[in-house]
């Protein structure tokens, strides 16, 4: 208020002494006290277009912000999404191969253990001579047996620990997801650190760090849904068709 | 083929390192090394006397295809069979990798089966030359 009250005395002063200089006729001292007033009036102008620019560069600023989470909202937020619902799907998919085979080896584990009893007991009876001849003749036909089925049935354990083997692929391919998603998180990060130092302060714009990933070129396992992926290959196939088609 | 050739066995991924490791024992294969990534396979590489290379392509450090790019660059070891068994699987980037000299190319996830062909493949094509 004080400024004001000064800046009006100032101005009143003025025009006063410029008045008088025109009723003494003293026209150099009108010219000069008529550009002083002016340059006063200018400076006023000069400060609100300042102030004017200083808006519309923190608007433009914002635009920048608005398109870039424009494309967090519309592209990579619903392609992490469809990241992580693979993670989920592939650890399922594992757990449950895993499961699955141990549900088929465990029993013929356990029947193998029962068998070998019942037919180590039998086997020691004959060693120790105990054994008349008509049982004799049974047992080796269960051996037979016994040999004919175990060699079927640990063909079937060594398939099944063959799949829980496989099975443990999910580790490496979730593990290139999540990755994935953690870059993505830490950007966005640093786009609402940016939003918030642009809405308060303004400050000094800290280039964001691209490429935070082991490989900017690589982009991880096909996930199915996932906008980025549309180019992809979809199967072995498709790998075998196109080396071929390259004279491999 | 010979099954007492050299093999080393390049992933960032202990678990997918142990899989292939344990496939190719499998498969006959006893003689496996492993490295984490391009940078430490290099010197492995250079260092020992490898018949074979199965290698990953998106690992820290040095990726897999500029680990195939150092080997067919370098004389001593250009030679030398490399499969990719990868997750990347863009039309350009199996293009890229064939410039780049690999010997066959696996999409993640396959099969025991799908390994074993691939493998078969490549050495049939050497011994034919």
């Amino acid at each position: 208020m004080s400024e004001m009250r000064e800046d009006n005395n100032y101005r009143l002063t003025q025009a006063r002494a410029l008045v008088r200089n025109i009723e003494q006729g003293n026209d150099s001292e009108v010219n000069s006290l008529m550009e002083s007033i002016s340059a006063l009036h200018e400076s006023t102008l000069f400060h609100e277009l300042g102030k004017l620019t200083r808006q519309l560069h923190e608007t433009l600023n914002n635009f920048n912000v608005d398109s870039l989470v424009e494309n967090l909202t519309k592209n990579e937020i619903p392609d992490a999404k469809e990241r992580l619902n693979y993670v989920i799907k592939m650890t399922e998919d594992s757990a449950n191969k895993t499961l699955g085979a141990v549900e088929i080896g465990l029993p013929i584990a356990e029947e193998l253990k029962n068998k070998s009893t019942v037919l180590n007991k039998k086997w020691q009876r004959f060693r120790q001579r105990k054994m008349p001849i008509e049982e004799f003749r049974e047992l080796s036909d269960e051996i037979d047996d016994y040999l004919d089925w175990s060699v079927i049935q640990s063909e079937k354990v060594r398939e099944n620990f063959s799949h829980i083997l496989m099975a443990q692929d999910f580790q490496d391919l979730t593990g290139q997801v999540i990755r994935r998603v953690i870059n993505l998180v830490q950007e966005m990060e640093g786009n609402l650190i940016d939003l918030v130092r642009i809405s308060g302060q303004r400050m000094k714009k800290e280039p964001l760090e691209e490429n935070v990933g082991p490989d900017s070129k690589a982009d991880g396992p096909r996930i199915p849904g996932c906008d980025s992926h549309k180019d992809r290959i979809s199967s072995q196939d498709d790998v075998d068709e196109l080396l071929s088609s390259l004279g491999f | 083929m010979n099954k007492d050739m050299n093999i080393l066995i390049v992933d960032d991924f202990s678990t997918m390192r142990r899989i292939i490791k344990n496939l190719m024992r499998d498969l006959g294969f006893n003689n496996t090394s492993e490295a984490d990534d391009g940078k430490t396979a290099l010197p492995i590489l250079q260092a020992g006397n490898f018949d074979f290379l199965i290698t990953d392509w998106n690992m820290p450090g040095m990726t897999g295809l500029d680990l195939i790019k150092a080997v067919r660059a370098d004389p001593k070891l250009a030679k030398i069979p490399i499969l990719m068994v990868t997750a990347e699987a863009k039309r350009e980037q199996i293009v890229e990798a064939a410039q780049a000299g690999v010997n066959g190319y696996v999409v993640k996830p396959f099969t025991a089966a799908t390994l074993k062909e691939k493998i078969d493949k490549i050495f049939e094509r050497l011994e034919a030359k």
